[in-house]
């Protein structure tokens, strides 16, 4: 077990250690960073100055190490734009994509699950044959251009629901939640509903599928035969079986929402970290770019590292594995 | 072997063959050709078909804005599906835009495909430090979100070219941007065929009498490595396309001047408040049909070419 968890953490490292050093190449190499923080009337002096401060002149190894050792701390240096740091600026943000993220994991969970079950118990069923193809579409789609058409209908033909912002929010000490509010729920509806389509038929294909190679096993027919009832049998049994790896995608899956919700965040005007990047993008903001980066690969890659872990720590077969290098095979 | 003589037989023989009759025998896979062919060609040959150019300016009228679709009361022909704010035809610009959204779509996944297919038959081939180097690189790439990954090479690649080439070389960026986030599935799959078959006796014969390495990746081993990778390309397909239409829509993608379905969408955007809803929908609508199309053509490969589905 130490050498597994060892190998797991030394990968993650050097995963990040990659990372950063694209977002260091980046905010060395795309454009001069001198120049774009100084004005136009700024003397030779003060641009040697600024230079020697932000550890220019020193070697490339150097830098890259006072980079990351920057980053470690949560230092990514100031923003171009409103010369605010960018720690700051992305902790200020955090929350709306967090809550985002969260809803949007929630109703994929909810709504596909059951939706994964029915189509698996029903297969032959034309409702179940039309979610499958509903789920097919549903990939198809891009979810900004399903994100607009929500709000062209919600929004500005019926008048439902707010087409952006997060609504009133309240600050609990530095985190702001929208779900306090009646209209912090609101307007979480929407971008919730948008963000989570693509998860909610991934988790349906996944339940269905898995639900489908449980049913043939012996202990369902075993269960069947004992006249157990049909619920039972494909709740109480079946379904549970399944729950793993669901929950191991949608662990992984977290990481990607937060990427994919800089998309979400775009078309409802949702003030989180994904708009502040697309901004950051648009005016070559690059500290904030770098540091964008770096945060959303350490999450996704904590929560891949995770996952592992979590793996092997239910299931002792891969402990095993690790442990002589494979060789007992299953 | 004379092309004329081989081309109808080269039909019949396929739906005579296993994938034909599976392909005869399965609506969504001719379906989604037969919607997927309409528009390659209506796109192919747009500057034809469309009523407009919509980017030449004497064609297009001032006032005639923001004319809704032709059924609407206030409709006007030949503006089928109404016009913008310029006085542009939306059918046309829809036309011109698949075009592009298109070209774009498929060079990236060749570009991507050539540079996995490369990369895995060299990592499958010689193995060892090469191929450890190789797919260590593969595992960071698929560890950053490859949306943001794209954003990211798209942003640095505009910022390194001069101010006025970035529009003429905006499709070629948001190419390369896609390729090189998603050549790593090509990789693997071809390296794993690869390390089966250059145990075969046919690569060792090869080997014996001396053909060059590049030559027995290229044209002994490569041919028997690609039904997975052609799955793999119908699939990302419809990946590519989307993810160039998003990079367009955030506004890193291709510019107004010459606009794809995903720039078309964040132009009707703009003017989702102001009631021309047929600005947005439609562009959506065309988008999601060819990704539709496209992914159904590719579940019914994968499912046709697995042998375990037999």
């Amino acid at each position: 077990m130490p050498a597994f968890l060892f190998k797991r953490f030394v990968n993650a490292a050097g995963v990040m250690l990659a990372v950063a050093f694209l977002a260091f190449l980046t905010f060395r190499f795309v454009g001069d960073p001198v120049e774009l923080m100084l004005n136009e009337q700024a003397s030779q002096q003060q641009r040697d100055e600024l230079r020697t401060r932000l550890g220019l002149d020193k070697g490339f190894v150097l830098q890259f190490a006072t980079f990351v050792g920057n980053a470690v701390r949560g230092d990514f240096g100031i923003s171009y734009r409103n010369q605010q740091e960018v720690f700051t600026l992305i902790a200020e943000r955090f929350p709306a994509t967090f809550e985002l993220v969260l809803v949007a994991t929630f109703l994929s969970l909810a709504v596909g699950i059951p939706l994964g079950v029915y189509t698996a118990i029903r297969r032959e069923s034309v409702l179940a044959k039309a979610l499958q193809f509903i789920s097919v579409l549903g990939v198809s789609l891009p979810s900004f251009a399903l994100g607009i058409l929500f709000i062209l209908v919600f929004s500005v033909n019926l008048q439902w629901l707010p087409a952006f912002g997060r609504g009133e929010v309240v600050q609990l000490g530095w985190w702001s939640t929208g779900f306090l509010t009646a209209s912090g729920r609101k307007a979480l509806i929407l971008p919730g509903i948008t963000l989570s389509l693509f998860q909610i038929t991934l988790v349906m294909r996944l339940v269905r599928a898995e639900m489908l190679e449980t049913m043939r096993t012996d202990f369902i027919r075993f269960a069947r035969a004992r006249g157990l009832p049909a619920r039972v049998v494909n709740f109480r049994h079946a379904l549970r079986n399944c729950l793993m790896p669901v929950i191991t995608v949608t662990g992984l899956q977290i990481g990607n929402l937060i990427a994919f919700a800089l998309v979400t965040e775009t078309v409802f005007q949702w003030p989180g970290m994904g708009m502040l990047f697309v901004q950051a993008v648009t005016f070559v903001d690059i500290p904030v770019m770098a540091a964008y980066l770096i945060v959303v690969s350490f999450i996704f890659v904590s929560l891949n590292t995770l996952v592992d872990l979590t793996y092997a720590w239910v299931d002792p077969r891969l402990r095993e594995d690790a442990l002589s290098g494979g060789a007992n095979a299953r | 072997m004379p092309a004329e003589a081989a081309k109808p037989g080269r039909l019949r023989r396929f739906l005579d063959s296993d994938i034909g009759w599976s392909f005869r025998r399965t609506p969504a896979a001719w379906l989604s050709t037969l919607v997927l062919s309409i528009l390659i060609l209506t796109a192919l040959f747009c500057p034809l078909i469309a009523p407009q150019n919509p980017h030449d300016l004497a064609q297009v009228f001032i006032d005639k804005a923001e004319i809704p679709p032709i059924w609407s009361a206030d409709g006007e022909w030949p503006f089928l599906l109404g016009t913008d704010p310029q006085g542009r035809d939306v059918l046309s610009a829809i036309l011109y835009g698949t075009r592009v959204s298109l070209i774009i779509g498929f060079s990236a996944v060749l570009v991507s495909m050539v540079i996995g297919v490369s990369l895995g038959l060299a990592a499958g081939f010689y193995g060892g430090r090469i191929d450890n180097l190789l797919m260590r690189l593969g595992d960071t790439v698929l560890s950053i979100p490859t949306l943001l990954m794209a954003i990211l090479v798209s942003a640095i690649f505009r910022e390194l070219l001069p101010p006025g080439l970035r529009d003429p070389f905006a499709a070629a960026v948001l190419v390369v941007s896609i390729a090189l986030t998603s050549w790593v599935q090509y990789a693997r799959t071809v390296r794993a065929s690869t390390m089966v078959e250059r145990r075969k006796e046919y690569v060792l014969a090869a080997r014996i009498i001396k053909v060059p390495a590049g030559r027995i990746m290229r044209r002994h081993i490569l041919p028997n490595t690609l039904t997975p990778v052609m799955v793999a390309a119908t699939l990302n397909l419809g990946l590519a396309i989307l993810s160039e239409a998003t990079l367009s829509f955030l506004g890193v993608g291709m510019p107004i001047t010459q606009p794809s379905l995903g720039t078309l969408i964040r132009i009707g955007n703009q003017y989702l408040f102001s009631g021309s809803w047929w600005l947005v929908v439609f562009p959506s609508l065309q988008l999601g049909l060819i990704v539709l199309s496209v992914n159904l053509l590719g579940d019914w490969l994968r499912d046709a070419l697995n042998p375990k589905l037999r």
